[in-house]
């Protein structure tokens, strides 16, 4: 009953949502109020009806109600309740869902903090905002309806893939889905402000807490499924270009950019036609995503079942959606009138070059990630584009960024002294030269790549600590009242930035000073690695909820001292059958020590395979992208960015 | 600058989208088309089953069908009933039984029927490597030691009359 | 020459390997198994998606990593291991999509880009000075550009 209510409740959302996406906009056209008042609460009303829609999945799986399809196929009873709950948002359908009910989300935030807004422009917005849900809508009871019933409906469910069952796992998506979502408003601001022919600094100032929350969620979700394949998979790798993640990370690369782009339209009043674009282009890579995921267009580790009429649909809705949006931009952008000019080296310019590698980056992802379907409809042959292509091409715009990033901050805004700037930058630079020639002696030498990306690194970390240190006068009097008063975006943008010179020097660490270290060791072997004493003691057989494991046990010392005990583990689980391993890690600040059982070597299980990983500064990666995180959340409560703040007279 | 250009350049990809939704990209098609069959020797499977290796290949005139199996293997099994009525139809069978330990080889031939003039053991999966095989099950047809066609994956019903038997009889020419 | 016969005698049968791949085979000389690492860094493995046989647990990468290492001990050069590759499975095997013909496009798309980028930046800032020169403030504009001025000034 709950389920069908859900059902219904759907198609609820669906049909407020096509409400929501007409009339007000009819009415914000031709200035009819009664219209535009329909607005806000359809919006409220499409949010409680997804909501009960998704709530009403959710309840299904809790229960282990079989006779639903999907709960059937991507369930079972003996799954603990944390994974039973997020494999509602596990499946296919259940993810549009997932998707459908984030929007309406964002969605009916838009409607409570845009309250201040010119209604006009408010009302557009949420229209725009509406039509995207509606596409969902349709797809969802078209195509995807995951309230389909099954008679006769089976007594147990097909589980879901172990792998999958894992606290980390469980809060990726949710995280992810908040990000990609989340680019859905700045898109229905630019559509909006395209429909209304105007951007202004109020404009820029309404759509960055949005991106930077999105942005946020973004970082975080990215990072979180980093990490989990970090210690999930089994040999310590944490990204690996599968199109997937790309699909993921370049509405990233591009919402980073749109932070920056909104910065200068809010300051200067001008970029405004590329920010629109971007905010077009940041959403545009969310459904593409989206695509890309459920299509059977590309292999992929993460791919869901595949399945090319759904494809279509959602290449329809794509063309709909993007090619709209784009072809208003052709034909509107125009309208957007130019302002602030700037010399080509100012703040603007720094921020103009960081757009531009982010959008080449973007695109060039893109374009490695295409390239093997592109070859394959133009040619017929079949080529992969793998991690050695990603890597040297992203590093390769990597490093100017990093470089451009030190500088930026501490450049002027509309006109720059580039030779002054470099002047009191120097001795920083050498600092972080010195810092990794002094770095590379102690770790007895590495790959020239290595040293590249530590500088660049150091070099980064100084020049925000430098900048900082400069606003705030650091040494003259009273600096600790002027840290203090430092505006909170500015704070932001230190953590920011800090995070990812932190980030950086911790990936040099763990991917150039790397140590691997393989071997069938008998218990009261001992290996050494990263000046660890790493000693096998026993293995015990464990019984978990869903599985069986063998656990081995490892003592670590150093130096003589005992350190602490590893358990790592290797499991099998039971529906559908699949074995896993679960690494034991050793994390310091210095380095992680990654330890991985494998088989019995012998009848006797005396003799087992051993893996064991030293990781350098592998901590730092997730430090700094805290740090990212960290630092979003506090430009996101700088008190400038309230909706309700006052508008200083602009209409 | 042509505010025209972004959308010019999505119209592109998803042209590109479109067409990718035709496409199986995990379906890779063989290097050796038109390659002489690599040179190998199989194991025995059973002393009454005869194996081969490529010269016995070399020396067939007529086309052969060289199909890759395993008892472990679930498709093979839903083949398997195309591969009898290819050699109802009179045409010559060579099986490789990949990465198969002898004793389940037979006990599946003896189950399911035997459409194989030939039958050799690839215990370590090494000749299934020089075929360029990836999967089970892997069809290829062959003729005067030529590799002409490779199948990827069962044989089914809807391929077997439109696809599988206009090929046969092609390359039988 | 054909080394397969060979091979069947001098390595042992292999098992579906489950979990961690630990290679029993792996090669004594440090220096060799580092270059059959690298090697195997740039195969991809056929039946999973998007994995490298040195991080795949399928059967068939243990298979084509003892592969690897059987070549390079017989003395043949990595372009000829990876030869061996392609030859059998097409360049799709390999992760590094080959430096040639189409794809040279690809690797060299970064730079075109930015390139491309550049331009139309270069232009840009261009244009913006023949604008300004052209139009000066009216009143109205000055009053709102004191207003806009005094906003941006908290950094």
């Amino acid at each position: 009953m709950i389920v069908e209510l859900g059902h219904f409740a759907l198609i609820l959302a669906c049909l407020l949502s096509f409400i929501q996406g007409t009339f007000p906009l009819y009415g914000a056209l031709k200035n009819r109020g009664r219209l535009m008042s329909l607005s806000a609460p359809a919006a409220y009303g499409q949010f409680f009806f997804v909501a009960i829609s998704f709530f009403a999945l959710m309840y299904a799986f809790i229960v282990s109600d079989f006779s639903v399809v999907n709960v059937a196929r991507n369930s079972h009873t003996l799954k603990p309740l944390l994974y039973k709950i997020s494999a509602t948002w596990g499946s296919h359908e259940g993810s549009i869902l997932f998707w459908a009910f984030v929007l309406a989300l964002y969605g009916a935030m838009v409607a409570y903090f845009g309250r201040r807004l010119p209604k006009s422009f408010h009302v557009t917005v949420l229209a725009v905002q509406a039509m995207v849900g509606f596409g969902f809508y349709l797809f969802l009871l078209l195509t995807s309806n995951p309230f389909e019933r099954v008679f006769p409906f089976p007594m147990e469910g097909n589980g879901l893939n172990p792998l999958l069952q894992d606290p980390g796992l469980a809060f990726h998506p949710p995280l992810l889905y908040m990000g990609y979502v989340g680019l859905s408003v700045t898109f229905s601001f630019a559509v909006g402000a395209l429909i209304e022919g105007r951007v202004d600094a109020a404009w820029a100032r309404w759509v960055r807490p949005w991106t930077l929350l999105a942005w946020c969620f973004l970082t975080a979700g990215l990072s979180l499924g980093s990490w989990w394949a970090y210690y999930e998979l089994g040999w310590g790798g944490w990204w690996f270009w599968d199109p997937v993640e790309n699909a993921a990370f370049m509405p990233w690369l591009v919402a980073t950019g749109l932070l920056h782009s909104a910065i200068v339209v809010e300051k200067r009043d001008t970029l405004k036609a590329w920010t629109i674009l971007l905010a077009i282009i940041a959403f545009s890579f969310s459904l593409l995503g989206t695509f890309i995921v459920r299509s059977g267009v590309l292999t992929s580790v993460h791919a869901f079942a595949t399945d090319p009429e759904r494809g279509v649909f959602i290449l329809a809705f794509l063309f709909l959606v993007i090619g709209g949006s784009l072809l208003l931009f052709a034909m509107r952008a125009d309208r957007l009138q130019a302002g602030g000019l700037f010399a080509p080296v100012s703040r603007e310019s720094m921020l103009v070059i960081n757009n531009l590698l982010l959008s080449v980056a973007a695109l060039v992802v893109l374009f490695g990630t295409l390239y093997p379907l592109l070859r394959d409809a133009l040619t017929g042959d079949k080529i992969t584009v793998g991690p050695p292509f990603f890597n040297m091409a992203f590093g390769f715009l990597m490093i100017p960024l990093l470089l451009v990033m030190g500088l930026g901050p501490s450049t002027n805004w509309k006109r720059a002294d580039l030779v002054g700037l470099l002047g009191r930058l120097k001795f920083i630079m050498l600092a972080a030269l010195f810092a990794t020639i002094v770095i590379f002696y102690i770790a007895d030498g590495g790959e020239i790549m290595a040293a590249v990306w530590l500088g660049l690194g150091l070099w980064l970390l100084l020049s925000t600590l430098f900048e900082w240190a400069e606003r705030v006068k650091l040494f003259k009097p009273g600096s600790i009242a002027r840290i203090f008063r430092q505006p909170r975006a500015s704070m932001g943008m230190s953590f920011g930035h800090l995070g990812l010179a932190i980030a950086v020097i911790g990936i040099s660490g763990t991917s150039y000073w790397n140590i691997e270290h393989q071997d069938i060791m008998r218990y009261g072997d001992s290996a050494s690695i990263g000046g660890y004493e790493v000693t096998f003691r026993d293995t015990d057989g464990i019984v978990g909820p869903n599985y069986t494991a063998v656990k081995a046990i490892f003592d670590i010392s150093r130096d003589g001292k005992a350190v602490t005990t590893l358990e790592p583990e290797a499991r099998v689980y039971m529906t559908p059958p699949m074995p896993t391993t679960e690494a034991a890690i050793l994390s310091t600040l210095s380095a992680d020590l990654f330890v991985v059982i494998g088989e019995a070597n012998n009848k006797e299980h005396t003799e087992w395979a051993v893996r064991l990983y030293y990781k350098p500064l592998q901590i730092w990666l997730w430090a700094g992208v805290a740090i990212m995180v960290l630092g979003g959340l506090i430009s996101l409560s700088d008190r400038r960015f309230r909706m309700g703040a006052p508008t200083r007279g602009y209409k | 600058m042509n505010k025209f250009i972004p959308f010019a350049i999505f119209c592109a990809i998803s042209s590109a989208l479109y067409v990718g939704l035709s496409l199986n990209p995990s379906n890779i098609p063989s290097e050796l088309i038109n390659d002489p069959v690599p040179e190998f020797a199989l194991s025995e499977v059973g002393s009454d089953i005869a194996s081969f290796s490529s010269e016995t290949i070399a020396t067939e005139e007529d086309v052969i069908i060289m199909n890759f199996f395993a008892s472990w293997c679930a498709p093979c099994y839903v083949e398997h009933p195309f591969l009898m009525e290819l050699k109802n139809r009179g045409y010559k069978i060579y099986g490789v039984a990949y990465k198969d330990r002898a004793r389940n080889i037979t006990r599946f031939l003896e189950e399911q029927g035997n459409p194989y003039d030939h039958v050799g053991a690839d215990e370590n999966g090494r000749v299934g490597i020089e075929f360029g095989v990836y999967g089970m099950p892997e069809t290829y047809i062959i003729k005067n030691g030529i590799i002409k066609y490779k199948h990827i994956g069962p044989i089914l019903e809807m391929q077997f009359e439109d696809e599988f038997i206009p090929i046969l009889e092609s390359a039988r020419r | 020459m054909r080394i397969i016969a060979t091979v069947i005698c001098f390595f042992a049968m292999s098992s579906a390997a489950l979990a961690v791949g630990v290679d029993e085979g792996r090669l004594a000389d440090p220096a060799q198994e580092a270059r059959a690492q690298g090697l195997m860094k740039q195969l991809r493995c056929l039946v999973c998606q998007n994995e490298s046989i040195v991080d795949s647990n399928a059967a068939l990468a243990k298979d084509l990593r003892m592969i690897v290492r059987e070549r390079i001990t017989l003395g043949e050069s990595d372009e000829q291991v990876l030869d061996f590759m392609t030859s059998r499975y097409g360049d799709w095997v390999l992760l590094k999509p080959p430096f040639e013909g189409a794809t040279i496009v690809l690797w060299f798309s970064p730079l075109i880009l930015l390139l491309i980028g550049f331009y139309v930046i270069y232009h840009n800032l261009k244009r913006q000075k023949i604008v300004a020169t052209a139009e000066p403030l009216s009143a109205d504009e000055q009053t709102r550009l004191k207003k806009l001025l005094a906003d941006g000034d908290d950094r």
